[in-house]
């Protein structure tokens, strides 16, 4: 019975991380078509922002629920105006100009933190079920994960700025014709989309040990559950999550963490097979 | 082939075979190889990407499953004739196994990006967790992190003690290259090629002609695949170590980056891509001050934004204009000429 709570536990914690960690992701290619391979080096980027500003005196929720974010925002403000602007409409383009993004940041964080992993103490202790010893900082996760997705769709769905990025999204010479700027619009969605995985980078940063190339453990299962999920932001990535997630710690229960790892990845190669315009592609059509 | 397809190859092949020769000179054989191995690399990539349109982040993995095939025969058979074909044999059947199932899926631009990538990454965990005893493929320990050592280098068929070591080590690889540019040059110019290209440009027509894309588009896979793992089996034999590194992400990158730089829908483009880049990666490794990292990020994101086309197209089409240029003020001159002639 015990065995049974800490699994399932431990199941929905790897998927509120890979909701987490694909979040940012999937809010810039649902809403632009661009793929930000980046990601990684952001969320990488919000880790160092949690971990600077805890060590400076700020309180550690502040600072990865606040500075994180707003750090990563802006520095995503900035690659957009600088980088991302003049290849909007070139999947394969921004693909390669993030990746060089990404080495860029890992080389300029190797310069500034040097190459030694830095990390900080999770604020919440740990607890016991029965004879299993659970981390109290997953239940956090958890949470945050669940607010995250609610968050996300009461501001599409709810609100007026939603619904004219949603407008954007799909037709943006209407949404132009309609007096709003689709420029102003992507610049915003994408400083959304990076204060996200600001924010992931920040919540995460006390669960491993933070190196200049940590981004790089992400972008790879980011990128695959976002893609598995298809178009439809929330529920593509909700249900690909949960399958991954599930896939991954059943394996990684029964066999070991490797091989867990590496199941999320065969099952990714089989689901993108087989439904090839990803889950909600296929099912769900339509929904957010 | 045609006439001036084989002029152009024949002019490259000898332009290349002298720059090859002379290279020596300025350099030392051994980093001199390594650079011929990358552009072998590049070849592979810039063959399926710049003529078939398959955009694959993958390219490491049949480069790593090149050096790992070589070390493990070598390893087990101590003699590099038959490891040397089985090098090139394995990535190009896996080559061919994957194609088949993403072509005939009908997968195409981000989602072949995802599943190469991922295929890669899967090598990349699988090889780093085999350092357990329990890993042995016949003699051979797959040795996780730590890679596979001490396997028999390339030697002169038939004679294990001779080995193709230094200088004509060197010869050897630049013979390959020169090799498979010919090949490939070949495979471009012959009906199979073109048709390549039109999928490229226009997959839905090609099929309305009756042509199998699918099945070409994973032929033109699996020739990529047994090329970069023949660059694979002879990087093993340069390092004379194979690790899981060869399957990373940052491997797959730099091939990517070596065929943007260098400049897509050219062969020697990439090759001199990966060979610029190599060298450049060499030069900075020996100084610490600037990140090896932040330099080919910076060079990557320029030149997509920049110089999209790459080197080697950019620098053609302004020899191009100024050829142009030259033979409009040489045509003025001649007629002035005749001119004076008449008057004579």
């Amino acid at each position: 019975m015990d065995l049974a709570t800490v699994i399932i536990v431990e199941i929905l914690y790897s998927i509120a991380v890979l909701v987490l960690i694909s979040a940012g992701l999937a809010v810039v290619f649902g809403m632009m078509r661009v793929i930000n391979l980046a990601h990684g080096e952001f969320m990488m980027i919000g880790g160092y922002a949690t971990i600077v500003a805890v060590n400076s005196g700020i309180n550690i929720y502040v600072s990865m629920l606040l500075v994180a974010p707003l750090v990563v925002g802006l520095l995503g403000l900035l690659v957009e105006r600088l980088i991302i602007r003049h290849l909007y409409g070139r999947l394969v383009d921004t693909m390669l100009a993030t990746w060089g993004l990404s080495l860029f940041l890992v080389g300029v964080a190797t310069m500034i933190f040097g190459n030694t992993t830095t990390g900080i103490s999770p604020p919440i202790a740990g607890f016991s079920i029965g004879a299993y010893q659970v981390n109290g900082y997953n239940f956090f996760i958890i949470v945050a994960a669940l607010v995250l997705l609610a968050a996300l769709y009461a501001v599409l769905s709810g609100t007026r700025a939603g619904l004219v990025a949603r407008g954007t999204m799909q037709r943006a010479d209407m949404a132009s014709a309609l007096g709003y700027n689709p420029n102003t619009i992507y610049m915003v969605t994408f400083f959304c989309g990076s204060a996200l995985s600001g924010l992931a980078g920040g919540i995460l940063a006390p669960l491993v040990g933070l190196v200049p190339s940590t981004g790089g453990t992400y972008i790879a299962k980011a990128f695959i559950t976002v893609i598995s999920g298809g178009s439809s932001i929330i529920v593509g990535v909700l249900s690909s999550a949960t399958l991954f997630g599930l896939v991954s710690q059943v394996f990684t229960f029964a066999v070991s963490p490797v091989v867990g790892d590496v199941a999320l990845l065969v099952a990714a190669v089989i689901l993108l097979r087989l439904l090839p315009q990803g889950i909600t592609g296929r099912f769900f059509k339509g929904r957010m | 082939m045609a006439k001036a397809d084989l002029k152009h190859t024949a002019f490259v092949t000898v332009l290349a075979a002298v720059a090859l020769l002379i290279a020596p000179s300025f350099l030392e054989t051994y980093t001199l190889t390594i650079l011929v191995v990358y552009g072998l690399l590049a070849l592979s990539l810039g063959l399926i990407w710049g003529f078939g349109g398959i955009l694959c982040f993958g390219q490491a993995a049949f480069y790593g499953l090149g050096a790992y095939t070589y070390a493990v025969a070598a390893l087990n058979i101590g003699e590099s004739t038959i490891p040397f074909f089985l090098g090139v044999l394995m990535p190009l059947l896996f080559a061919a196994l994957l194609g088949a199932m993403m072509f005939y899926g009908r997968l195409s631009d981000v989602y072949l990006g995802v599943i190469t990538l991922v295929v890669t990454l899967i090598f990349f965990k699988f090889m780093n967790a085999t350092a357990g005893p329990e890993y042995v493929l016949g003699t051979a320990r797959l040795g996780g992190f730590n890679g596979i050592p001490g396997f028999q280098t390339l030697n002169v068929p038939g004679d294990p003690d001779a080995y193709i070591l230094g200088d004509a080590f060197y010869y050897f690889t630049a013979f390959v290259l020169l090799l498979v540019y010919v090949f490939v040059r070949w495979l471009i110019a012959s009906p199979f090629g073109r048709v390549a290209v039109g999928i490229r440009e226009n997959e839905q027509r090609i099929e309305l002609m009756g042509y199998d894309a699918r099945l070409r588009k994973t032929v033109l896979f699996a020739v990529g695949g047994g090329i970069a793992g023949l660059a694979g089996t002879l990087f093993a034999s340069w390092a004379e170590i194979v690790t899981p590194g060869l399957f990373s992400l940052s491997q797959s990158a730099e091939i990517i980056i070596w065929c943007i730089v260098g400049g897509l829908g050219t062969l020697v483009g990439p090759v001199i891509g990966a060979m610029v880049l190599g060298y450049l990666k060499f030069v900075l490794g020996q100084q610490s001050v600037i990140d090896n990292t932040l330099i080919l990020g910076l060079v990557l994101i320029l030149f997509v934004v920049l110089l999209p086309r790459g080197i080697v197209p950019s620098l053609g089409s302004a020899f191009r204009s100024f050829q142009g240029a030259i033979r409009r003020r040489s045509r003025k001159t001649p007629r002035r000429r005749r001119r004076r002639q008449a008057d004579v």
